[in-house]
């Protein structure tokens, strides 16, 4: 994919906010302190008067997202997603998740991509955090396109939403055009029936990549975005298992409560089947340009291709 | 306000109060300490501040109000029952399985309750957020927040509080329940918020103090909250934890523990003598 553009996640994120605010009055955005950041400012240089900065104040601004959507509004509130998901957790818990209410969450800066901030700011537990609650949905996109197709289909849905966008540039392999994307459905980037790579966010286009590298060893590989985390589509993760017998997870997450553990929690009640999780293991991250701390935590298609291979040749 | 108004709001304190009893009783579990001591507040918003409905507790124009100090409950509760947004009979079931009446305000099972409050501090945020998009809106209603003395050591409040003046909310009013008294002991001893209405002013509010059991204090400070535009109003309310029940006021342990058959008993009987007495007054 050498050739292929490459854009950051949440530059969908800001566009697709841009455009729903054009067509709808009811949404509004807030953001703590990082709108260049989430890119929620460029909704705030169209909208002004809808763009709500909270300052360096994220549970307040969690719970205030909270009282706009039981005005009617739709509220979209961002920061990094250390931030959302971890500081905020208990507000977006209380707030926005037992309520029901329609606040849409769109965390940036997710997983080990960050880089150079290093731990603190590397989020490898949102999924987990955001999983643990009732009715959240959970999704990361794979690039640009798909986030913002994510974005208005988060808008359309009756309520709590978590998105994660990335920092770094990912490849963009979806077509604005044609593509249609659906909450709650994978999508089938390649088949195979050796065993099946499920994959989310910035792993997609490396899963797509190691799916390449398995076909040169004579192994077939089903690649699959898992952009939901939660609600999982069961019955593609099912199909896959009967299909390949075994399958590979990969994630930009903790190995604890992500998409291996739900996808494992499915298999092990529905059809026991073999799983290799790819992501970080149960250890903080640590500062470094991301692309080097991608290859450290074999968050890439070679790491991803050496998994599968040893896993298949078992 | 007229003296038959006054004594007219005085008896649906006394009300409120017998319901708080009433319920905790049977739930065996509540916070009846805070919920008497907000009784005439409760009484003073249903009664005569709020523009609501119990018809249609969902019209689009209906002044908001978030209980963020949702342990206080039963107080709600109560007043809500007496306003006529569901039965009176029903706050027996508090707490209980099957009950719509939980131990937090439930915005989704509870007519008449705007915001799922209890874990604290969380309300007057969302209270916020509620004036802001009024404003958006052009909706002309008012948003109340009633928060606790303890509530406000929360580094989430003064988040808010400074959110609030910073979007000029002046359609929001804020009301402190300064009782003096948290789980722990005195808030002074337990983590000093004081000065409170100092505190507030700093954060650019326009605030006042008032004893919060008297209902003409009550309507001169939110009088007052009306007029003040271009930022928001706080009402510290001086009022007594487990006001009207004799051996529960001023006593930290009456914040979150029911009242025994017998102690229901005692205290049913010093608030229906109160109430005798007013009514026949």
């Amino acid at each position: 994919m050498a050739d292929v553009k490459k854009i950051a996640t949440r530059t969908g994120y800001g566009e697709a906010l841009r455009e729903l605010g054009e067509l709808h009055e009811d949404v509004v955005v807030f953001d703590a302190d990082l709108a260049g950041s989430t890119q929620t400012g460029v909704f705030g240089k169209a909208f002004p008067g809808r763009h709500f900065n909270c300052g360096i104040a994220e549970a307040n601004m969690m719970a205030a997202a909270a009282g706009a959507a039981s005005m009617g509004m739709v509220a979209f509130a961002s920061s990094f997603a250390m931030f959302a998901a971890g500081r905020a957790y208990e507000q977006v818990r209380n707030s926005i998740g037992y309520t029901g209410l329609n606040v849409k969450i769109g965390a940036s800066h997710g997983g080990i991509s960050v880089g150079e901030d290093g731990a603190s700011h590397q989020c490898l537990e949102d999924f987990a955090l955001m999983r643990s609650i009732p009715g959240m949905v959970v999704m990361s996109p794979a690039d640009t396109v798909e986030a913002k197709a994510m974005v208005k289909a988060a808008y359309e849905h009756q309520g709590p939403v978590y998105m994660r966008f990335g920092r770094s540039p990912v490849p963009v392999f979806h077509d604005e055009a044609s593509f249609r994307f659906e909450i709650g459905r994978g999508e089938v980037m390649r088949e195979g029936t050796d065993v099946a790579i499920l994959a989310n966010g910035l792993l997609v286009a490396e899963a797509v990549e190691a799916g390449k590298l398995l076909a040169d060893r004579g192994i077939s590989a089903r690649i699959v975005n898992m952009a939901t985390i939660k609600p999982l589509d069961g019955e593609l993760v099912l199909r896959a298992a009967a299909e390949c017998g075994k399958i590979v997870t990969c994630e930009e997450h903790s190995v604890v409560g992500g998409l291996g553990e739900a996808v494992c929690a499915l298999l092990s009640e529905k059809r026991p089947t073999p799983v290799r999780r790819v992501g970080t293991p149960d250890v903080f991250g640590h500062s470094g340009p991301a692309a080097a701390l991608l290859e450290e935590f074999g968050l890439c298609a070679a790491n991803i291709a050496r998994v599968a291979e040893e896993f298949v040749k078992e | 306000m007229t003296d038959n108004e006054k004594k007219a709001l005085q008896i649906t304190a006394c009300k409120v109060r017998i319901g708080i009893i009433e319920s905790t009783h049977a739930a065996k579990a509540g916070h009846p300490g805070g919920s008497l001591s907000a009784a005439e507040l409760f009484t003073y918003l249903y009664f005569k501040e709020l523009n609501v409905d119990p018809k249609n507790p969902k019209k689009w124009d209906r002044d908001r109000f978030v209980l963020s100090k949702g342990h206080c409950a039963p107080g709600l509760y109560a007043a809500l029952a007496l306003r006529g947004f569901f039965p009176w009979e029903d706050l027996k079931t508090l707490r209980h399985i099957g009950s719509y009446l939980q131990g937090h305000p439930d915005m989704k099972s509870i007519p008449g309750v705007d915001m799922s409050t209890g874990s604290l501090g969380q309300g007057i945020s969302a209270a916020c957020g509620m004036a802001l998009a009024a404003k958006l809106q052009s909706n002309p209603c008012r948003v109340y927040a009633l928060l606790g003395d303890g509530e406000i050591q929360e580094g989430q409040v003064w988040e808010a509080f400074m959110f609030a003046h910073h979007y000029k909310l002046d359609n929001l009013c804020a009301v402190v329940d300064n009782n003096g008294l948290q789980i722990d002991g005195p808030v002074d001893q337990v983590m000093n918020p004081y000065p409170i209405e100092d505190k507030l002013r700093a954060f650019g509010w326009e605030a006042l103090t008032v004893d919060g059991h008297d209902f003409d204090a009550l309507e001169n400070a939110f009088a007052q909250a009306r007029t003040v535009k271009g930022r928001p109003f706080a009402i510290v309310m001086k009022t007594v934890k487990g006001k009207g029940v004799g051996f529960m006021e001023n006593q930290v342990g009456w914040h979150g523990k029911a009242p025994n058959d017998e102690q229901a008993g005692t205290a049913l009987k010093e608030l229906r003598e109160a109430l005798a007495g007013l009514e026949a007054e």
